[in-house]
């Protein structure tokens, strides 16, 4: 018989979010810009980002602001001093031998932010530090990472400005890191820091170990599902080696988006030593004076916009939620709002057109908000119905075109009363059956014969006014 | 040849004819003062001036740089074996205000392998003799640069100071070289030993033309973090008259290891000085004694990091084996640099390495604001400080190589300014036998119009000239 084992503990996960700020117009340390993204391999770069012998980097305070607006949105405490230092190590892709980071007295430390757990309820997340470094350039490799005969380096990326929001391993689910990561996402979103559309935006490093467990350190994951994906499957690894009776190694493990799985990448004997030491050629940074300015120019962040929805709009907390979601989303939200009924209009746009997006993976700038105007206002006028107007925002989406025109061409105008009592004493002369049945109190008898004249209508009918109509010539109730 | 003479004979004759007969000097000298001539563009540049006239404060003026300051289109090899072939793409900043001012450049000078040494022995291009002593060395790092001035005709050079590398060839070859205040000289562009401690330094054959050539070179470059806005119009300062200015004599740099002649030369010119007018007293500055230790731990920590970016992968040595990354990395810093580098490079790894930092370099760094406060404290009381530049004349080649730490302890008297980040010129103030002795004047941060002053005074007075 099998020795009874005991079983794995609680996961825990701690998180290392790498974004970058690819809207700033510089680089960390030079003038070239940080816009690489659809240019030709190494033509963003100059002797500072290169690495060449004798260049020196001299701060981009654009970059410390962001990171200063994201800290007092993390609700960090700001440090007085802040000092740069050069973490030593070697790889290709890194040209000065050493990255230009911030170890003791990064920009900011203890935050915290909250999340909905998976078991329910709000769970706060604490964050440890926030720091500035420099992006290393890019190594392009043929074919998977691990049996690449060769790397290619692209120096565009070296030198971009990131920062680095690290969390304390407060995480207890993969479900949970990507909460965590979709409200990071948020807030960036908010303060304009960032545009997450680009490759390389944002990166994460998970770090993940079961209770009392060696911990993994998967690193490089570039999308928020492959974050999730990537804990659950080192979740199921690491508790399969336990129960197998395998120790656990610590290691650095590469997530493979393609097939889903973690490779080991190094294994790490020790802990890596980047002999750390402050940079000498940047001298020691205080922002203490600017914080005010900087605070004052922060715009409302997800959470006080969502309590101000409920507020100010009346919509349910559920609604202003998915509307807080995006901040374009919320824009839209707003600008619909300021024509038609806030509680029509958040239903139409968070239940409705969101899932309509989201069905066809678009955003929401796909649908210009004067449509949406346009539909509620016809809909509010009762000249279409619900269903009408949910087919003329997908005929928009799939094929665009003015609400007004489709409605037109699709004939979706809703049928005059009197053509609806006209269809209904058709019907009711049509189905003597369904009529004795009805009037015995069947009320499947009644849905059948509202069915027949909504076909007669071409489900034009207004099914109140149909309903109230064949109550009447029927008399049942 | 200082630059009054350079620019006579200019106007007697031509620009071209200078520059070309300096070229005739240095390749019949034996000096091996220079790593790369740059003939064809200095010819050019000398026919242009020719043509249109001197324009700027070193108009048709030759210059010669330490190979450690890039130089666009000029082979720049820092010494070593590992930047063979490397042409920088960019121009250093005060090499762009040497041609805004419309010097020449007429070549690299040799100069210790990433400006470690105090005798330019640890060249790859072999070293530099002093012109005095050809048996001698021309001291390091910047021996090139001094040797060049002294032995070879060229009136101005640039040298690099990271713990005397200025002053200890100044001291050896008779001239004068001058360590600005740490931020006084952009370092952009010049290819880093030690960051927090080195400065581009002027060199030539009296005070006059290194206060000309700071005027150039000195002042705010925004691509350098730890530039300052202090600059200040330098040959004005230059009066004989030091009637205002207190000296003080710090005893620790008289101590042991200091060689008889020199300590007499340079008492004989602090006689001078207060002959002249000066006043001066003994003072003491405690903590000089920890410098060297502190020194070298901060230089070779910072060295280490500073020269992992050289793995042959972009540019330098290349061994033409491809093998995975690390094997090419290693063989080629195995090969590239000499024993000297690596030696540096290993000890700086080990003192920044986990459980060591704070050992080492930790505890070098509260050496360091313990010696800046000494000198702050001193620099109170008295206006300059002056001292011993090297506690001996030039040694002979070779005699030094073998013990690494006899060759550290030449740094003695030159390292604490590095340290504290004050200014400080070597002005030749002797002979022992035929070999120069420099005596060393210490000012107030950016306070170089002072110590500029005293070194132009002494100059006059004492009579000691190359």
């Amino acid at each position: 018989m099998l020795k009874s084992r005991k079983e794995p503990g609680d996961v825990i996960i701690g998180l290392e979010v790498h974004v970058q700020l690819n809207k700033l117009n510089s680089k960390l340390f030079c003038g070239c810009s940080p816009k690489y993204h659809d240019a030709e391999p190494n033509t963003h770069t100059c002797p500072v980002c290169l690495g060449l012998p004798g260049a020196l980097p001299v701060l981009n305070e654009g970059a410390v602001v962001d990171a200063v607006k994201v800290a007092l949105a993390l609700n960090c405490k700001i440090e007085e001093r802040t000092l740069f230092y050069r973490k030593n190590y070697y790889y290709l892709d890194l040209p000065k031998g050493f990255q230009i980071s911030q170890y003791d007295y990064p920009i900011a430390i203890d935050g915290k932010i909250s999340v909905n757990g998976t078991g329910g309820g709000e769970r706060h997340i604490r964050i440890r530090r926030v720091h500035i470094e420099e992006d290393p350039a890019r190594l392009v490799h043929k074919g998977p990472i691990e049996c690449s005969r060769y790397s290619l380096i692209d120096y565009n990326r070296s030198g971009v400005a990131l920062i680095e929001v690290v969390t304390e391993p407060d995480l207890r689910s993969p479900k949970e890191a990507r909460e965590f990561l979709n409200v990071l996402r948020n807030i960036l979103e908010y303060l304009d820091v960032f545009d997450e559309s680009l490759e390389g935006a944002l990166r994460v490093d998970a770090n993940i170990s079961l209770a009392g467990g060696t911990r993994t350190e998967v690193k490089n994951i570039s999308s928020y599902r492959g974050v999730e994906k990537a804990l659950l499957f080192e979740i199921v690894r690491q508790k399969n080696l336990v129960r197998r009776g395998i120790k656990i190694t610590q290691e650095t493990r590469h997530y493979d988006e393609k097939r889903g799985v973690t490779i080991s990448l190094r294994t790490k004997e020790e802990e890596q030593d980047y002999r750390y030491f402050p940079e000498p050629d940047l001298v020691p940074l205080g922002v203490c004076n600017r914080i005010d300015d900087i605070r004052e120019s922060l715009p409302e962040l997800p959470d006080t916009k969502r309590q101000r929805f409920v507020q100010q709009y009346g919509i349910s907390e559920y609604h202003a939620k998915v509307l807080t979601s995006e901040l374009r989303l919320s824009n839209f939200f707003e600008t619909v709002a300021s024509e038609i009924d806030p509680i029509l209009s958040a239903t139409w746009i968070a239940d409705v057109l969101k899932g309509e997006l989201n069905y066809r993976g678009l955003g929401i700038s796909a649908f210009p908000p004067k449509h949406m105007i346009q539909i509620l206002q016809i809909l509010r006028g009762k000249n279409i119905t619900e269903k009408s107007a949910v087919q003329v925002i997908r005929t928009i989406l799939d094929r665009g075109g003015e609400p007004a025109d489709i409605i037109k061409q699709k004939g979706l105008i809703k049928v005059e009363e009197s053509t609806i009592a006209k269809a209904v004493a058709e019907a009711i002369k049509e189905n003597p059956a369904a009529v004795q049945d009805c009037r015995n109190g069947k009320n499947e008898a009644l849905h059948f014969l509202m069915g027949q004249v909504m076909k007669k209508t071409h489900g034009r009918a207004d099914p109140n006014i149909v309903n109230k109509l064949l109550k009447e010539k029927l008399q049942c109730t | 040849m200082n630059v009054s003479e350079a620019k006579k004979r200019a106007e007697d004759e031509s620009v071209e004819e200078v520059v070309t007969s300096l070229f005739d000097n240095i390749e019949k000298s034996e000096l091996n003062a220079f790593i790369t001539l740059a003939k064809e563009s200095a010819l050019k540049e000398a026919r242009k001036v020719d043509r249109n006239g001197a324009k700027g404060a070193l108009g048709g003026i030759p210059i010669a740089l330490k190979d450690c300051i890039s130089t666009k289109g000029i082979e720049t090899t820092c010494g070593s074996r590992i930047l063979k072939g490397y042409v920088p793409p960019y121009d250093a900043h005060v090499v762009e205000r040497l041609r805004a001012e419309g010097a020449i450049i007429i070549g690299k000078t040799n100069m210790d392998e990433f400006a470690m040494g105090p005798s330019t022995e640890t060249s790859y291009f072999g070293p530099t003799k002093n012109p005095h002593d050809l048996s001698r060395v021309a001291g390091g790092s910047s021996g090139g640069s001094a040797a060049a001035v002294a032995g070879e005709g060229v009136p101005i050079a640039l040298g690099s100071d990271t713990g005397g590398s200025v002053r200890c060839p100044a001291s050896f070859c008779g001239i004068v070289g001058l360590k600005p205040t740490y931020g006084l000289v952009s370092r952009y562009g010049l290819i880093a030993y030690a960051n927090s401690l080195e400065q581009i330094g002027p060199f030539a054959c009296n005070v006059e033309d290194v206060a000309l050539l700071l005027n150039v070179i000195a002042g705010y470059d925004p691509r350098d973090s730890t530039s300052m806005d202090k600059k200040c119009e330098y040959t004005k300062e230059l009066r004989d008259d030091v009637s205002d200015v207190k000296i003080g004599v710090p005893k620790e740099f008289f101590g042991e290891g200091i060689d008889e002649d020199v300590e007499k030369a340079v008492w004989d010119g602090i006689k001078i000085l207060e002959d002249v007018g000066a006043s001066y007293t003994e003072i003491s500055l405690p903590h000089t004694k920890y410098s060297l230790a502190a020194y070298y731990i901060i230089a070779m920590s910072e060295a280490s990091s500073n020269l992992a970016r050289f793995d042959g992968l972009r540019y330098g040595l290349r061994l033409g084996k491809d093998e995975d990354w690390h094997t090419t990395f290693s063989e080629i810093r195995a090969q590239g640099f000499g024993e000297e580098v690596k030696r540096r490079v290993l000890l700086g790894t080990y003192a920044l390495s986990a459980g060591y930092y704070g050992k080492y370099y930790l505890k070098a760094l509260k050496v360091r604001t313990l010696v800046k406060r000494n000198f702050d404290a001193a620099l109170k009381d008295v206006d300059v400080l002056i001292t011993p530049t090297m506690p001996f004349p030039a040694f002979k080649i070779g005699e030094k190589t073998d013990d690494p730490l006899a060759l550290y302890l030449a740094d003695v008297n030159t390292v604490p300014i590095n340290l504290a980040g004050v200014p400080s010129i070597s002005v030749p103030c002797g002979f022992s036998g035929k070999l120069p002795i420099g005596m060393q004047i210490i000012g107030r941060h950016f306070d170089e119009g002072k110590i500029l002053r005293m070194a132009y005074t002494f100059e006059r007075h004492a009579g000691v000239r190359c």
